[in-house]
This record gives structure tokens, C-alpha cells and sequence, in this order.
């Protein structure tokens, strides 16, 4: 019997959502139920097996940027640059130049604008356009197009607008170049800044909308509030006098009470900090805070944390966004799951107000792109705060600059206890003895789609996936299946009791 | 160097040779591309990657190996020939390791640019996916031979230009790869200098000067905005201007 969890007895039932739809990659659900349809246990498997950590070594560390980008078609500039900032400590590289660390910033910026977008307006909107249980057949971007064109045309064009930016500094909207040890491989040009400068008041316009649409989401609907909701510990990025921080700076660890779990720190030390679980049925790990120990030690990531984490935010208009926030829970944490979605948007506004900064920034169409290179180092590590979080790149290396060991903590990978209670949490919350049917599955990938899991940061298949969900008894009798075909369509098993 | 009134026809077009010359460099001074990939102007030929194979009559022959006689009828630029260059270059895609997405030479390649020619969509064989080894222990130069098409370019350059023998092919078929003359087998111990043309003519990315593959920005890369025709000819241009 696995240490984590409890024994399937023999009046338990397994039902399985594999895979769940509507996140970045494959995973899916399974829940054990006992005879009073109690949920014994609920468990959120990543069923994906993705190896960079192996497969990176020996290969040369000016190579890995754009190698371990691959892992991801939504984040991949995290990834890229969460690695490119190991990379400068391994060839001791301290400092950019201004204009280098600036078109660093500005990429991120796009990036998390494009991504954040993408997963509120494509993949999460419809729940709340529609309804958790609502037809299943236009609980999707096409059925948000024809009822609400407005919105999902705003959530089409501002993703449209991070991936512009991506591209003026990498040279393709996914999967580009752009970093180089100890700086950048192309300037900004005038006219690339130009057409971004005059889309930039749209952007502002949208984001806005985008942060009261979910804050009248969140506030207008009450049983939003404990829809998955937990009381966890958060980690984020901090900046130097707290606020809100996507590119670098030191962690904080918040209590789930508020109040800091431990200094913030270095996130160099995070090895002293951090430790990871591995368990059987899943190839995610478990981070956790050492201290605390597994049980715990696990914490939250993205949105929710960065928002409950920073003491403020360094735009004005998502500042007055993050106040509202606060106010919503009496200046205490927020622990609603669903209010990932509006913390998003903050992050969304910020972005859209820190990207419009930096186009008037003198800096940022300079040419001096690179600064030498320094001692040359054998350890790299670089972290960032990716869309869905913490992102964690460690890097050893040896004398010939090949890679010897690798150590990767995506953000989902932070978030995985906490996706596991959340629908553990929906499930007994919403199951309570009901039969399955698709608006319950709906509701348990709700709390999953919260979070923005990028299960295999891979891109994904809107529409397109599979889905079965299978209620057996413990010896294994089918009793009731449903299945969603490729086309979107659902059928009940004939044998249904 | 006296140029004949003798010629040779390729698909369909007359054009000069000197005595000696063979028909790939004959085909590129007139500005007829014949693809390929070991051959190089201003190196002896090798005929290794098979991709300059035509037909003269009913002989199929490598045209940079083939010496251009009077008369010769020569058919290059044909749906078989390119079909079957085009199987070659699948060939050498999974005889080897590419990971062009995310290789540094990538642009820059020219087995890629090749198979851009083509219009090659897949790899259509299975991979080998072969263990091979990587040599990183040259402070400014790396060999990565999971990239190598054996076109021993670096071999001619480095013997016969640089006049340092440093690489040599060893090993028969599949088992074929490239080595290093030094005792170690090792780049370190070799005299090569990331100067030298062998450091620097590999077509793919199995011999790269370190740290520097990600500077050139996507979209200002060679084969970005230069066919590999173009470049094939080029090369031949800049060998007569420099001679």
C-alpha cells in the first residue's frame, strides 16, 4: 500500500476522468468512493512522462535555454528565460546591460499577458459565461465567440498582442531565440516599438475589462468563494521592497494564517527550503517546505500566491485592482480557489501597464545588447515566476560546459497537493451520492482548470480530447460509463444500473 | 586556364567545361545548381552524400566525382533524380540525431536547407537514434557527432587547407564516424584552432565554435532568407573571385 494514501477497501468505487480537458496537456482524475459515496481519496495524476531533466545531460549549457523551452508551446519564453538566467551565472554574469535586462522584462511581460489570456478567455470563460454544468456542446471559445463575440474577441487580441511582443524579441511567436549568455541577441527596433505603442491603449481598455468581469464573477457569485478553496502556504516572488515581481528577486514564504513562514530568501538557497516527494501513481512530484515536513509543508503557487504575497504592486491600475482584492478578504489571505482566475487578471492589467512603461522607456531600443562574460561558474540557477508560478531551473555543469545534472520545479509541480485537495474538496463538496454526469465532471475540472495546470507544457487540443469516465465497483463490474467522442459528443454506456 | 569550345549538356543546356573539370563544377560555373552537401569549391571531391547522383545515358553517377567529357547528355534537375535525392536526405536525417528545433545550427544548416529544397515533410524512415559520442573538451570548439553526415568536409579542410590531418572517418556502414588523430582521440590534444577551416566548414552542426550558435537572431540566418541554390552557387562565385 502507498504511504499517501488510504486502503482501497472493498466497498470502495473508482471513478476516472481521464483525461480532464481544458488544461495545457494530459492528465486525469480519479476518485475512490466508499458506500455511503463518501470520497476516501481524490487524486489528480499526471500521466505524462517528459524526461528533460535526463536527457539534457551532457549537452552544452549554452544549448539548454532552447532546449528545455521545448518542454512548453504556452511558456516556453519561462522556460527560456528561467534557464538563460543560469546560464549568466554559469559564465558569471552578474548584471545585464539596462536595455538587456529591460527586453528581458518586456518578453515576460508579453508572455504572461499572452498566456494569461489565453487561459482565462479560451479555456476557463466558458464555465463562467455558461455555467459549470451547462451544455457541454458551447461550453467552449467557439460557443463564447458566438454569444459573447465581444469577449472572446478581446481575449483572442490581447493573446494576440503578448505573442506580438514575443515575436519582435525572439523572432517567432513560439519557440524563438532572443537570450544569449549574458544578455540578448537582438535589439528592439524603433518600428517594432512604434506598432506595439499603438495598439497599447486597447490592451489597457481590455484589461481592465478583464479584471471587472472577474471580480463581478467572483463577488456576485458566493458559493464561488468555497468552490475548492483551501487553506494553504504561498510562495512567490517578491521585489526588493515587496511588490509584485514576475522576472527577479527573493521568495517569500507565506503562512496560510498570514504572516511569513521564514524571511524571504534567496532563491539560490532554495534547496535548503524546498523538498520534493516522489509517489508512485503520478510522474508530477510534490514539493514541499522541509521544515514542515509532506504533510504539512505543501503550498501554493501562481496568481493567488503572488497577489496575497506582494505588498504591492508597482502599476497604479492593477494596484487599485489588488486593493479591491484585499478588501474583498478583509485584508487578510485570500484563499479562494476560484480566485485564481481574478488574480490572473491583475497580473493581466499589471502587464498590460508594465509592457506600456517600457515601450516609452529610452532603454529599451538600445544596441548595447551583451556584457562580457566573467568566471566561468559550474552551477546555474535561475528562477522565475512563470504564469503558473515559481519556476525553478538548476543547472551543474562541468569543466568542458557540458551538463552534468539538472534540476527542474515547473510551477504546476508546486501546485500538485493543492489541485489534489481542491477536487477532493469539489468532489465531496458536489458528489455527495449524485450519478455521474458531465456537469460533475465539470465541476472537478473546474478546480483543476483554476490553477492553469501545464501538465506537460505542451500545446494542447482544444475540443479535441477524449474524455471517459467510468464508475466500477471494486471488482472491477462497469456500472456506469460515459464517454465524450473527439467530436464533443456524449454517450451514456448501455450498461448503466 | 584555356577554356574549349567542347561542351556538355545539362538538362537540356549547353555549356563549357575545361579539360579536368568535372561536371559539378563545370554545372556551377554556368550557374546550374546540382545539389549537394560533402562537395565544396576549392576541395577535392569526395562523392559521399550521393546527392549530386545524374544520369548520363542510362548511368547514374555522382557528377562531382565524374569528369565532363565532350557530348556528355547529362540529366540532373528531373522528378526521379530530386525524388531520390530527396530519400537521401531522409536517409541522413535518421542516420543521425537532428534536433533542429532546438539546434544551434539550425538556419545555418545545411542538411536542413536541403531538405526545405525538397520539400521534405517528414523523415519517413524510423530513426536509428544512435549513441554517439560528443567531444567538449576543446576549450572553443565542439564536436557533436550525433550531427554528422560524414560528407568529410573536415577532413579534406583540415588536410589539405589547414594542412593538419586532424579528422578522419573510421568504421564500415551503420558503424561509420568520425575521429579525431590525436592519441586521446580527443580535440584538446589536437592542434586544431577555431580559425581553421575545419572548424568552421561543417555543414551541420557536428563541428560549432562554442557559445556562439544563438547570437545570429532567427530570421537573419543564412537559410533564412538564402535558398541553398543560391548559396551552392554563391560558394562556386566566391572561389573564382577569390582565385
Amino acid at each position: 500500500m502507498e504511504p499517501d494514501k488510504p486502503a482501497s477497501s472493498p466497498a470502495t468505487r473508482r471513478i476516472a476522468i481521464d483525461p480532464v480537458t481544458r488544461v495545457e496537456g494530459h492528465g486525469k482524475i480519479t476518485l475512490l468512493i466508499d458506500d455511503d459515496n463518501h470520497i476516501v481519496e481524490a487524486r489528480f495524476h499526471i500521466v505524462e512522462f517528459r524526461g528533460f531533466e535526463k536527457f539534457i545531460q551532457g549537452r552544452p549549457f549554452w544549448e539548454v535555454p532552447f532546449f528545455v523551452q521545448r518542454l512548453c508551446g504556452i511558456c516556453p519564453v519561462s522556460h527560456q528565460l528561467a534557464a538563460a538566467k543560469a546560464v549568466d551565472q554559469i559564465v558569471g554574469v552578474n548584471q545585464l546591460t539596462p536595455t538587456a535586462i529591460k527586453l528581458r522584462r518586456l518578453l515576460h511581460f508579453g508572455q504572461m499577458l499572452q498566456s494569461h489570456a489565453l487561459h482565462f478567455f479560451h479555456l476557463s470563460s466558458p464555465d463562467f459565461l455558461f455555467g459549470f454544468g451547462s451544455d457541454p456542446t458551447k461550453r467552449n471559445i467557439a460557443g463564447v465567440l458566438e454569444q459573447y463575440p465581444e469577449i472572446a474577441l478581446k481575449g483572442v487580441k490581447l493573446r494576440k498582442y503578448g505573442q506580438r511582443i514575443i515575436e519582435a524579441i525572439t523572432s517567432k511567436r513560439i519557440h524563438g531565440t532572443g537570450t544569449v549568455p549574458g544578455g540578448m541577441n537582438k535589439p528592439f527596433t524603433l518600428p517594432e516599438r512604434d506598432a506595439l505603442l499603438a495598439d497599447i491603449d486597447d490592451i489597457l481598455q481590455w484589461s481592465l475589462d478583464a479584471v471587472a468581469l472577474n471580480e463581478h464573477i467572483h463577488t456576485a457569485h458566493p458559493d464561488h468563494r468555497d468552490f475548492g478553496s483551501l487553506h494553504s502556504h504561498y510562495l512567490s516572488m517578491i521585489g526588493s521592497h515587496g511588490e509584485l515581481e514576475f522576472y527577479h528577486g527573493d521568495l517569500r514564504a507565506q503562512s496560510s494564517g498570514g504572516g511569513d513562514l521564514l524571511a524571504p530568501f534567496d532563491y539560490c538557497n532554495y534547496q535548503r527550503i524546498l523538498s520534493e516527494e516522489v509517489r508512485s501513481w503520478s510522474y508530477l512530484k510534490f514539493p514541499y517546505f522541509s521544515a514542515l515536513g509532506t504533510e504539512q509543508g505543501w503550498y501554493r503557487v501562481g496568481p493567488l500566491a503572488r497577489i496575497n504575497n506582494c505588498a504591492f504592486i508597482s502599476t497604479p491600475l492593477a494596484e487599485a485592482a489588488r486593493l479591491r482584492f484585499k478588501a474583498y478578504g478583509h485584508g487578510k489571505l485570500v484563499h479562494d480557489t476560484l480566485a485564481y482566475h481574478w488574480a490572473r487578471m491583475i497580473e493581466l492589467l499589471h502587464c498590460a501597464e508594465s509592457i506600456h512603461l517600457l515601450l516609452h522607456d529610452r532603454d529599451i531600443s538600445g544596441m548595447d545588447l551583451q556584457v562580457e562574460k566573467g568566471k566561468y561558474q559550474l552551477q546555474g540557477i535561475g528562477v522565475i515566476e512563470a504564469p503558473r508560478g515559481t519556476l525553478f531551473h538548476h543547472y551543474l555543469v562541468n569543466d568542458e560546459g557540458l551538463v552534468t545534472q539538472a534540476n527542474l520545479i515547473v510551477s504546476t509541480t508546486s501546485n500538485n497537493q493543492a489541485m489534489n485537495e481542491s477536487v477532493r474538496t469539489v468532489a465531496n463538496q458536489y458528489l455527495d451520492g449524485q450519478e455521474i454526469t458531465e456537469a460533475l465532471l465539470n465541476h472537478l475540472e473546474v478546480a483543476v482548470r483554476a490553477y492553469d495546470p501545464c501538465l506537460s507544457c505542451a500545446t494542447h487540443a482544444l475540443g479535441k480530447m477524449p474524455l471517459q469516465v467510468t464508475l466500477q465497483r471494486v471488482d472491477g463490474h462497469v456500472l456506469h460509463q460515459l464517454t465524450k467522442n473527439t467530436e464533443g459528443a456524449i454517450q451514456s454506456s448501455p450498461n448503466k444500473h | 586556364m584555356t577554356m574549349t569550345t567542347d561542351t556538355i549538356r545539362i538538362d537540356d543546356r549547353d555549356i563549357p567545361f575545361t579539360p579536368g573539370q568535372t561536371i559539378m563544377d563545370a554545372a556551377l560555373a554556368a550557374g546550374i545548381y546540382i545539389p549537394h552537401l560533402c562537395h565544396h569549391p576549392g576541395l577535392p571531391p569526395s562523392g559521399n552524400c550521393r546527392l549530386c547522383m545524374v544520369k548520363i545515358g542510362n548511368r547514374s553517377t555522382a557528377a562531382c566525382i565524374t569528369t565532363a567529357t565532350a557530348g556528355q547528355q547529362i540529366r540532373s534537375d528531373t522528378p526521379e533524380l530530386n525524388a531520390t535525392r530527396k530519400t537521401i536526405t531522409q536517409m541522413l536525417f535518421v542516420e543521425g540525431n537532428h534536433i533542429c528545433p532546438s539546434c544551434e545550427k539550425t538556419g545555418n544548416c545545411k542538411l536542413q536547407a536541403m531538405a526545405y529544397h525538397f520539400g521534405m515533410l517528414d523523415d519517413h524512415f524510423p530513426q536509428f537514434y544512435p549513441r554517439r559520442e560528443l567531444d567538449a573538451s576543446h576549450p572553443d570548439i565542439l564536436l557533436d557527432r550525433s550531427r554528422c553526415i560524414l560528407c568529410d568536409l573536415c577532413v579534406r579542410a583540415s588536410r589539405d587547407v589547414d594542412k593538419k590531418n586532424i579528422f578522419t572517418t573510421a568504421g564500415r556502414g551503420t558503424q561509420a564516424h568520425l575521429i579525431v588523430n590525436t592519441p586521446s582521440g580527443k580535440l584538446v590534444d589536437s592542434p586544431i584552432a577555431k580559425t581553421d577551416l575545419a572548424a568552421n566548414i561543417c555543414p551541420v552542426g557536428a563541428i560549432l565554435i562554442k557559445e556562439k550558435g544563438y547570437e545570429v537572431p532567427i530570421g537573419r540566418r543564412i537559410y533564412d532568407w538564402q535558398t541553398i541554390r543560391e548559396t551552392g552557387l554563391q560558394e562556386q562565385v566566391e572561389l573564382k573571385n577569390k582565385d
